[in-house]
């Protein structure tokens, strides 16, 4: 049965249908008990499985991944959060150094099951410490897995196979849709990592976005559409493994493609997926990949200022019609 | 505390197999058959034998970058240690790890860590994961004075004692952080000072005696799994090599006068002598000892110099639990 609840709900619903499945499964941060998390991502689950599985810690990111390291491989399948994506920096020795390399390291003996969660991303005049989209960062080191969903089916099925995992697993939540409304089933259900969505078919153009973006995207799509402009806009979900199989199918189809961003341009993700774009289908484009991103300079805390820096509607129209523009072959 | 000669001669068999496989490894990177650094554990051997000794299989430890000595005395075997030392695909870590990350989780030791500090709050999670699971299994984090310094430490040890974990925080205080003095990065003299500031009890060992090592031990253990929480014991001690690789006097930071000083009290002969003295046992039961372990640790190092290196069809394998997808463009 499926009903419309929001993205936090299904979150909060996915975590707590692991719980009941699997004890091994608790939840570690601060202030995600009584409180239920600053995003209520964590509302009513210490109050149905107790203080034992739902754990306020103190303020300490270090201490907080630590405790999912150690308790994963102690054979527990901990979900410990960050309350700001910003704040992995303060725990950045245990994410990098720790987690992503202990099962390497060991040569394979050991195995780190846990879920780091997170809010990420800007719109909210959070300023440049609590609006960051800092996903370039971890994909960039081998061990890690990266999820950041774009909409509340998405968000269940993707936290359950997060959770299921047998890998550290990074989970962001963008902060500007935590209230989107969506269609998701009752019933717990999975959604495989490295697998893209296609959200909107087309064939004029390629669109490659996630998280908020990726629904920017599909809203320029719908505008363009009236012009008789066909954008195909494609959600990887997981930035890490990343489904280029998708992207380059797409991209051989429309022959042309942008990647759109939040986070800033340079060494950007989206350098990342022109690079395999132009190694796997340079003979298939009729224009350079386009990309529309950040510009280099931390998030400003100004509404005007930040409304700026975001990519907008006006300038994703603006990049697919300017590689539109380029003659074809 | 009334030890038997059973526990007595276990623990100078673990320090004696430190101390023979760690003057083994100095020789072999003497020899230029060990890659990458080399950070030897001799002269602190009663430290993590006196712990470990404590400790059964289930109970886990996590190490510092100083941390054969820690994974010998926990159970580790010669020959995949060595191996391991040698970059061999049969050591415990396949190659993968070195002298740095060596562990092995069937005897719970979660690794030797190249970061200073990173061990405790790894330790923090398996000490939640035995509380979790009520199994009366305890973690310990062993550390050296200079990793008190760090935010990983302070933050470790204060959710241990807010969340009452069954931890033991384990310090070696060796008065040297790498090449720098303690007294010229901290303006104590005892870590144990620190204790208090979290709310768990500490006590100073001299990190020389063994016994008194494993006394402390046995009570923080049988503390922690009455649910009282962590305690910290700082064990007096130092190193009788380099920070790194196998000089051991003339070195800048400190003077070989205190090396000798050092030496005299060396942790395994002092032991030897005080059991020799109360008729516990005689000079014969400790040649045998140490003939015996010599035997194991050329047969160890035999063992690894026939081993094969790991193929270059390896290097992908284990960055994940399973293999990653194809098209990630990751595994390229």
């Amino acid at each position: 049965m499926s009903r419309k609840i929001a993205y936090v709900q299904a979150f909060n619903e996915a975590v707590r249908q692991e719980m009941q499945a699997n004890d091994d499964v608790f939840c570690a941060g601060e202030d995600i008990g009584a409180f239920g998390g600053v995003f209520q991502s964590y509302a009513g689950l210490q109050k149905e499985f107790g203080e034992r599985r739902v754990v306020d810690t103190p303020i300490s990111e270090q201490a907080i991944i630590g405790l999912g390291v150690g308790a994963a491989v102690a054979g527990l399948r901990p979900i410990v959060d960050i309350m700001f994506m910003d704040f992995i920096a303060v725990a950045f020795d245990q994410i990098i150094n720790q987690a992503a390399k202990l099962k390497y390291m060991f040569g394979g003996s050991a195995t780190v099951p846990m879920t780091i969660t997170t809010g990420g991303g800007g719109g909210l005049s959070a300023a440049a410490q609590h609006s960051q989209s800092l996903e370039a960062l971890i994909c960039h080191i081998p061990g890690l897995k990266v999820v950041y969903p774009s909409n509340p089916y998405d968000m269940k099925g993707l936290m359950t196979s997060c959770i299921r995992e047998n890998n550290p697993t990074i989970m962001i939540k963008h902060k500007r849709l935590l209230g989107m409304q969506g269609d998701v089933p009752e019933e717990p259900y999975a959604i495989p990592l490295g697998k893209a969505n296609i959200l909107r078919e087309g064939t004029d153009v390629t669109v490659v976005s996630w998280a908020k973006m990726a629904n920017d995207s599909v809203d320029v799509a719908d505008q363009l559409a009236s012009e008789g402009i066909s954008v195909e806009v494609i959600d990887p979900r997981t930035m890490q493994p990343l489904d280029t199989e998708t992207i380059v199918a797409s991209v051989k189809k429309t022959n042309r493609v942008i990647v759109v961003h939040e986070a800033v341009r340079f060494a950007g993700l989206g350098a990342e997926v022109a690079a395999q774009i132009q190694e796997e289908a340079f003979d298939y484009l009729d224009a350079p990949v386009g990309r529309v991103a950040a510009p280099f300079s931390p998030v400003p805390f100004s509404p005007v200022l930040e409304a700026h820096y975001q990519p907008s509607p006006d300038r994703i129209t603006e990049a697919i019609r300017s590689v539109l523009a380029r003659p074809g072959a | 505390m009334e030890l038997s000669n059973d526990v007595l001669m276990d623990m100078h068999r673990r320090m004696v197999r430190i101390r023979l496989f760690e003057e083994a490894a100095g020789r072999l990177a003497e020899a230029a058959k060990l890659p990458g650094f080399l950070h030897l554990y001799v002269g602190q051997e009663a430290v993590a034998s006196g712990v470990c000794a404590a400790l059964t299989d289930q109970d886990q430890i996590t190490s510092t970058h100083r941390g054969h000595g820690h994974l010998v005395a926990k159970g580790g075997e010669f020959k995949p240690m060595m191996a391991e030392l040698m970059a061999k695909s049969t050591g415990y870590n396949k190659g993968k790890g070195g002298s740095m990350h060596i562990s092995n989780l069937d005897v719970g030791m979660f690794g030797a860590n190249g970061i200073v500090g990173a061990g405790a709050p790894i330790a923090v999670g398996a000490g939640f994961a035995n509380k979790y699971r009520d199994d009366g299994n305890v973690a310990a984090a062993f550390f050296g004075d200079g990793s008190t310094n760090i935010g990983a430490f302070h933050e470790a040890a204060n959710m241990a004692c807010a969340l009452q974990l069954p931890v033991l925080f384990i310090c070696e205080n060796n008065e040297y952080g790498e090449f720098t003095p303690r007294d010229k990065t901290m303006a104590i003299t005892d870590i144990v000072d620190r204790a208090a500031g979290y709310g768990m009890p500490g006590v100073i060992v001299d990190g020389m005696d063994v016994v008194a090592i494993h006394e402390a031990t046995v009570e923080a253990k049988a503390r922690a799994v009455r649910g009282d929480g962590p305690s910290l014991i700082e064990a007096k001690t130092y190193r009788f090599y380099n920070h790194h690789g196998v000089q051991n006097l003339g070195l800048k930071y400190r003077t070989d006068d205190e090396v000798e000083v050092w030496k005299q009290r060396d942790p395994i002969f002092t032991f030897e002598d005080r059991m020799i003295d109360a008729n516990n046992a005689s000079r014969d039961d400790f040649d045998a000892v140490w003939a015996e372990l010599r035997a194991d640790i050329e047969e160890a190092i035999q063992f690894a110099e026939d081993s094969p290196f790991p193929t270059p069809d390896q290097i992908l394998v284990d960055v994940y639990s399973d293999t990653p997808s194809a098209t990630s463009g990751a595994a390229q």
